[in-house]
């Protein structure tokens, strides 16, 4: 196995004593095929105890490890020391807080997704003798892409919108909204178009992209938030237009 | 130990030097200006069609002069531009399932390039190029 002096340029911010954040370089010796976080766990190993950093399942399904590394928000889990051949810069995600060096406080991500209510809401619940709500793969499909959400927060850190506009309930939270009201089982679309399909919520979006090309899982939220506004356009229609408000 | 958090302001007016995708997306966005200068100029030539034969002589005439046509040689390139990207990014808003699989991306945005080339040619028929 091939070893590297690779070097990283870390962001640093010690909240008890620093006014304004500082950068330090540290050089470790790390085997190629290594990915960021494992240069980054021997530093903290061998060179120095008080870095501090977010991660823990090392396999991009926790999405406990996002940060900007050379600008560019990814997972630190999920990024190859080979495609990195100079310094390393890694810096935590744009748009948040920091609250120590590489960890960003999630808290306003958080209070977002609990507004969309990302979870089956039924008007009428079925007695347990009815047994389970069954679904067809068909109907699996339609939503399958959209759990696929790991809730690491890089298509924040890329999304212009949000870092411009805070009140924008940005593109995961959006996303798995759509991702229930696209479930067969789901009766809770009109509860989440009262967040979703309005001026803070996908009518926010200017259809930059950025979240579904950084997105480490493919869930293409840019595609949710547009077939938000789509169906939402609809239902605008149908309301205003049709005889009877469309009901 | 309270929370002391870090709070790192965006520049509102020079963030998209940031990240090639930013300058990417406002380039698109900047052709609008052209396709909204382009329908001001068609409204012009709509009142000077309302004025009479004379009016309407005279906007064809200033059509042809070497800065209109610098004018409209820009909003064509510009046009282009807004338009592939646009289709381009039809894939993305239009998910079409058909059965247990979704219909391919290219063939979405193929589409929209078929659907283009066949109203071109009916307004081109129009217009009395055949």
């Amino acid at each position: 196995m091939k070893e590297r002096l690779v070097q990283l340029e870390v962001f640093r911010y010690n909240p008890d004593t620093d006014r304004q954040p500082s950068y330090q370089r540290y050089e470790v010796s790390c085997l190629e095929e290594w990915v960021v976080l494992d240069a980054l766990n021997k530093v903290k190993e061998t060179l120095d105890p008080t870095l501090n950093y977010r991660w823990s399942c090392h396999m991009a399904v926790c999405g406990s490890c996002g940060m900007m590394i050379n600008g560019e928000p990814r997972l630190a889990c999920h990024t190859f020391l080979r495609d990195y051949p100079g310094v390393i810069r890694i810096e935590p995600l744009v748009h948040f807080p920091v609250e120590r060096d590489l960890i960003t406080a999630p808290d306003d991500f958080m209070a977002k997704l609990k507004r969309v209510k990302p979870y089956i809401i039924r008007k009428q619940k079925q007695p347990l003798e009815a047994g389970e709500y069954k679904q067809t793969p068909r109907e699996l499909l339609r939503y399958r892409q959209y759990a696929m959400c790991i809730n690491c927060t890089l298509c924040y850190a890329a999304c212009p919108e949000y870092g411009l506009t805070k009140h924008f309930i940005g593109p995961a939270a959006i996303a798995l909204a759509h991702r229930y009201n696209q479930d067969s089982r789901d009766q809770g679309r009109d509860e989440r178009q009262e967040v979703i399909a309005t001026k803070e919520g996908v009518w926010e979006c200017t259809f930059v992209g950025a979240c579904s090309e950084v997105c480490p899982v493919h869930v293409d939220p840019a595609s949710a938030l547009q077939q938000v506004k789509i169906a939402s356009s609809f239902d605008w229609i149908k309301e205003h237009l049709l005889p009877g408000g469309g009901k | 130990m309270s929370r002391n958090p870090l709070i790192r302001e965006v520049p509102p007016t020079s963030w998209y030097f940031r990240h090639p995708r930013y300058l990417r997306y406002m380039s698109r966005e900047i052709t609008s200006i052209f396709i909204g200068a382009y329908c001001v100029l068609l409204v012009f030539g709509l009142a000077a069609l309302a004025g009479g034969p004379e009016p309407y002589a005279a906007f064809i005439a200033a059509l042809q002069s070497p800065l209109s046509i610098a004018f409209h040689v820009a909003v064509f390139i510009a046009a282009l531009y807004h338009a592939t990207t646009w289709f381009n990014a039809t894939q993305v808003a239009m998910k079409i399932q058909i059965g247990e699989d979704f219909l391919p991306g290219s063939t979405i945005t193929g589409a929209h390039y078929v659907i283009w080339a066949v109203l071109s040619l009916v307004i081109l028929g129009f217009a009395g190029v055949f």
